[in-house]
């Protein structure tokens, strides 16, 4: 138990944590105090001063966020002298920020324009410094759009991509009047060491960085009579749309999501999960035969352990960080490649279309699923697999354009070819849940028996830690797998790209010998992604992470190779897994890139 | 290795290879290279392990680290209040005149940079500027022709 | 309201006594508490500009409990007009060493650091051999105690210590959140002293002479001598020695051309006051001094009436501007806005009651910045333009 402290906000007494900060008090107090550069997930950086309170005996004000409280402390949150300063200093904000709200992607979702409506910032004094500074708006990466003259200084992108991520694409450049927040030598976002999380897109409390959106683009793909456009969603997708609709965090909307993308005029609406459930048989066979080859044939070139390779984020920080592993990266692509690149051959031949005129669009949590859809690898269909990824962000906006009412649209069911999935699947939206998945089919395919967790719910991968660590024991295996008998399988799950690093380093030193590792290079899995709805933090996570888990249980089939249309598909198409077809289609290469 | 690369070696050697012992290696290459390029930067992040934009976001804090292509002699005029009422003014135009730059560029000969600085600290006998790291006090336009006269022979 | 203090020039800084050894060893005998009383009864407060009392800090650091602490010499001179550290510096950088491992003795510090700032690296040679020798006696005496020059690379800010200990740290020098304050968490996040040069070299003296010696000197709430930084339209430039709790009438007496219209007291970041209060300013620390007192870290700039008070105060703060670290709006944005108000006053884009906004802003900044210097900026604006707003209009 910490020791409490006893202080008085606007003349009531609290008693508090020792520790606390004056913000985290008035906040529990029920006291809202107007915040910009403070984020849940970051430190604590004190840099904007909107929050900005009075302690009674102190002649200056003190940043809130920043300050701890003291033993009888007293705290003023709403005097004549805070709120002009907090005026004055949303003012100077707008002064340095390019406030053409209506032209603004972030247009009603923008932590200073609410500001400046709360605190009725009615007339601009200061001299608009816009035309003073020598904005620039970088466009070139395929996931994210960096508009200085939106930028607000605050920092939380730079901690973000410090802190969350480990990655350090943005800086903190110059200084005074020139200060900014920049790129090494300004070079495009696209050129350098940078994944396209989209972290800082979602930690961005302005216009300063969003997304690439391409929202134009797919309505003129659904009004061309020529074009058959499939629509994929993954799996985070539908317990973070909600929050976009006017739903509390963790409802999940799966039912009104397939009839909102029916309503919108997509062909097709299918699932991602679908091409999960096909991850799991390829990598899952991937892994095995990986041990197999180690343990039985003793093939010193076999790496191990083997990563995942779902999470395109991870996939180029690997290629950055540590190329020297990429063997050690599972071959599959990720559930969207797969399905894109299903969609024009598979999907095309049973539909009998011309997979030319196939529109393969898909919607993701994530901003770099942007990216992998145009890696040059992504043409195995013969076409570019994947032509256009939504974030779940923009499926909202394209949602509310299209005049839907949401909340009232009756529970659809996704269309067939492509749209049927196991709970294995569903969970690959939260950190351990490819993990689980994973183990789910691979101890029964080794042993005849389920993986021995109760109700197939593989507790220790799952949870919020950065870094988690489980083992399996084989025992009794198959015949054909009983050189697996009495293996121990370690594994370990991270998720956030800090942690990953942290994996990593551990197996670059030797110090860790797992034989599986899933790294999803958001906090919290890809229901934390990057393009998931703002604001995301550990509670919103931790509702999302939830609803993903009641999916999972509400659903007929919780393992993926029991999925009729996995099934189905080797039958028809495939073969088996890792088999030819397969390795044409569903499986890529990677490319070292620069770490520094 | 390339001379580039021994020198921030070398550098890291001496001083260190913890984020602390950052500045330090960036003045040694300043010192020797008298900017940091992009190559530079990447250089040093590389030897220290860090993150390249990190190197750049602390090198661009600074003044004196340089991160554009400057000439051997970095020639900073004070511009702060003193220097500023004792003809600064004059001492810059002298040597614009003379080198044909203005404040911001460099000779096409790569020898000379012209730039302006703040306090340099010689208040008392103003104006003062640096050349590289000398420091020279009590101008007039006659002298800096005297002294830039010098550094071209050089 | 005259101030009666009189100017009166004392010479203990500069006095060139070659025993700092006998001072140095007889010193780090004594009891360190006893040390602590010693200077914290000669009410020295730090010579930087914020006066913080030297012997208060160096007790807290004694307090503090770490297997590792700091001394660190701030001789990231930067304020415009003040230029004394670096002649201290070259004339008795013996006292200033002796200091520090005094310092260290009594907190329990076995590191030292000189900041020295990049515009002084012509020091570094002279200095480093100076160290060397330095620590060659204090091996000689048994006492552990290393000191090293870290060099500054152009960037005003990192006189403010936190922004010293970032810059030392390998990274920008941006002002910290305090608490906590570097006595418990400075350098490498260990206790650590941060002593102005000149500060330190004053506590050589109290330690050689005793702290009366010291407190006898100067006034109430300002005792001891300071180094005055002398510059602007004076027929006599330079370092000058003096007692505090002077008028500003006596030092312009001494210094002025005959025509001083006004004194900039403590740099840019200092107040300007007009020639209609010199004898009611009184140049100390805050306190119950008759009329108005000013905290100094002894730049004084003056000004005759040739000189325009609108360029002055652009000049201030196109430094501003550029030296600000950037990080809180107040001071990153603030300065620009003030830089291109005046202008924007100046040639009529704006009106004049623009100033007053102007004014509030400047309040506001000191409310509400981050740090010393975002926070001073107002004053130098507001006695500039509340003294001289006709020249800020037309």
């Amino acid at each position: 138990m910490s020791k409490k402290i006893n202080i008085t906000i606007n003349g009531v007494v609290y008693e508090v944590d020792e520790g606390l900060t004056i913000l985290e008090a008035a906040q529990s107090a029920g006291i809202n105090i107007p915040t910009l550069c403070y984020h849940k997930d970051l430190c604590i950086a004190g840099n904007c001063r909107v929050c900005v309170v009075e302690i009674v005996g102190q002649k200056r004000l003190a940043a809130s966020c920043a300050t701890p409280c003291q033993e009888n402390m007293e705290i003023l949150t709403n005097t004549l002298n805070v709120r002009n300063s907090r005026k004055h200093i949303i003012e100077l904000l707008l002064s340095e920020h390019n406030a053409d709200c209506t032209k603004c992607y972030k247009n009603g979702n923008c932590e200073l324009q609410e500001l400046a409506a709360e605190y009725k910032i009615m007339s601009q004094d200061l001299i608009g410094l816009v035309p003073y500074k020598d904005y620039t708006i970088d466009m070139f990466s395929p996931s994210i759009i960096k508009d200085d003259s939106r930028c607000i200084r605050c920092q939380r992108c730079v901690r973000t991509c410090a802190e969350l991520q480990g990655v350090n694409a943005l800086t903190v450049a110059y200084k005074g009047d020139k200060m900014k927040i920049a790129t090494f030598f300004e070079n495009s976002m696209n050129d350098v060491v940078c994944t396209n999380c989209g972290q800082c897109v979602n930690h961005c409390p302005t216009g300063a960085l969003i997304e690439k959106n391409y929202i134009e683009e797919v309505w003129e793909a659904i009004s061309d009579p020529d074009k058959h456009v499939v629509i994929q969603t993954a799996p985070a997708v539908r317990v973070g749309l909600g929050e976009e609709m006017g739903f509390e965090p963790g409802e999940r909307v799966t039912g009104k999501m397939v009839a909102a993308l029916k309503n919108l005029g997509f062909d097709s609406v299918l699932d991602t999960d679908f091409t999960a459930d096909l991850t799991i048989m390829e990598e899952g066979t991937e892994l095995l035969t990986r041990l197999k080859k180690a343990l039985v044939d003793k093939d010193k070139n076999v790496k191990l352990p083997m990563t995942t390779s779902c999470s395109p984020g991870w996939v180029k920080f690997i290629e950055h960080m540590f190329p020297e592993y990429l063997e050690n990266v599972s071959t599959c692509k990720s559930p969207q490649q797969m399905f894109g690149a299903l969609a024009k051959t598979y999907y095309a031949k049973a539909r009998k279309l011309d997979p030319e005129k196939i529109v393969s669009v898909s919607v993701m949590p994530c901003t770099a699923k942007k990216f992998e859809a145009s890696r040059p690898e992504m043409h195995d269909s013969g076409y570019r697999d994947v032509d256009i990824v939504l974030t779940t962000r923009e499926l909202a906006i394209m949602i509310k354009q299209a005049g839907i009412d949401f909340r009232k649209l009756p529970d659809k069911k996704f269309d067939r070819l492509m749209g049927e999935s196991s709970g294995a699947a569903v969970i690959f939206g939260a950190t351990g849940g490819v993990m689980e998945a994973a183990l789910r089919t691979a101890y029964e395919l080794v042993t005849g028996r389920e993986v021995p967790f109760e109700d197939l719910n593989i507790m220790p991968v799952r949870g919020m830690d950065g870094v988690r660590e489980a083992s399996v024991k084989i025992e009794k295996p198959l015949e054909n797998w009983a050189f697996l008998d009495g293996v121990e399988l370690k594994c370990a799950v991270a998720h956030g790209l800090v942690n990953a690093k942290k994996v990593m380093d551990a197996v670059k030193s030797k110090k860790a010998d797992y034989h599986f590792i899933e790294i999803m290079a958001c906090p919290g899995g890809c229901l934390g992604g990057g393009g998931q709805p703002i604001p995301t933090n550990p509670e919103i996570r931790a509702k999302r992470t939830q609803a993903i888990y009641a999916e999972d249980k509400n659903l007929p089939i919780r393992k993926s190779h029991e999925n009729p249309e996995i099934i189905k598909i080797y039958k028809d198409f495939l073969g088996e897994p890792l088999g030819k077809k397969s390795h044409e289609l569903l499986h890529t290469t990677y490319v070292g890139r620069n770490r520094y | 290795m390339d001379p580039t690369q021994e020198l921030i070696s070398s550098l890291a050697d001496r001083y260190g290879r913890s984020r602390e012992n950052l500045l330090p290696i960036l003045q040694g290459v300043v010192q020797k290279e008298k900017y940091l390029s992009d190559y530079l930067m990447i250089e040093i992040a590389r030897e220290l392990d860090l993150p390249a934009a990190e190197v750049y976001g602390t090198a661009t804090f600074y003044s004196f680290l340089e991160y554009k292509q400057m000439g051997t002699y970095i020639i900073r005029v004070c511009k702060t209040i003193t220097c500023s009422m004792k003809g600064k003014n004059q001492i810059l135009l002298a040597i614009q005149n003379m080198l044909k730059i203005g404040v911001g560029e460099t000779t096409p000969d790569r020898k000379f940079s012209l730039l302006e600085t703040n306090c340099l600290g010689w208040c008392h006998k103003a104006p003062a500027m640096l050349i590289n790291d000398e420091v020279y006090t009590e101008l007039t336009p006659e002298k800096v022709r005297g002294i830039l006269t010098e550094y071209l022979k050089k | 309201m005259a101030i009666t203090y009189n100017l009166k020039r004392a010479d203990f800084i500069f006095r060139n006594e070659n025993d700092w050894e006998k001072i140095l060893n007889r010193t780090l005998q004594r009891d360190k508490q006893e040390l602590i009383n010693e200077l914290i009864s000669s009410e020295l407060k730090g010579r930087g500009g914020a006066g913080f009392p030297t012997g208060l800090k160096w007790k807290l650091a004694n307090e503090a409990v770490s297997d590792e602490k700091y001394v660190i010499c701030n001789a990231d001179e930067g304020e415009p007009g003040t230029f004394k550290d670096r002649e201290i510096l070259t004339k008795v950088p013996f006292k200033v060493m002796s200091a520090m491992a005094i310092c260290g003795y009594i907190i329990g510090a076995k590191k030292g650091f000189i900041y020295l700032r990049g515009e002084y690296k012509y020091l570094q040679p002279d200095l480093e051999k100076i160290i060397a020798e330095f620590e060659y006696y204090c091996k000689e005496i048994n006492f552990d105690f290393t000191i090293n020059i870290f060099m500054g690379s152009g960037a005003y800010i990192c006189g403010e210590e936190t922004a010293l200990f970032e810059s030392m740290e390998g990274k920008r020098g941006e002002p910290r959140n305090k608490p906590p304050f570097p006595t418990n968490s400075g350098y490498m996040g260990k206790p650590t002293v941060i002593n102005n040069v000149e500060t330190l070299a004053h506590t050589y003296t109290i330690f050689k002479h005793g702290s009366k010696k010291f407190y006898d000197l100067g006034v109430q709430f300002s005792r001891g001598t300071k180094l005055f930084s002398v510059s602007g339209d004076t027929p006599k430039p330079g370092i000058y020695e003096l007692e505090l709790g002077m008028s500003l009438q006596d030092f312009v007496d001494e210094f002025g051309d005959g025509d001083t219209k006004a004194v900039q007291v403590g740099g840019a970041s200092g107040f300007l006051v007009p020639r209609k209060r010199f004898g009611e300013t009184a140049i100390g620390f805050k306190g119950k001094l008759t009329g108005i007192s000013l905290p100094t870290g002894g730049s004084m700039m003056l000004f005759n009436s040739s000189r325009s008070m609108f360029n002055v105060l652009d000049n201030y703060l196109e430094f501003f501007r550029e030296e600000s670290c950037g990080q809180c709006t107040p001071c990153r944005v603030g300065c620009q806005q003030l830089h291109i108000g005046i202008k924007a006053v100046k040639q009529g884009a704006k009106p004049a009651s623009y100033l007053d906004k102007l004014l509030k802003l400047t309040e506001t900044m000191q409310y509400t910045a981050k740090c010393g210097l975002g926070q001073s900026v107002a004053n130098s604006f507001s006695s500039i333009v509340e003294n001289f707003r006709e020249e800020m209009i037309y």
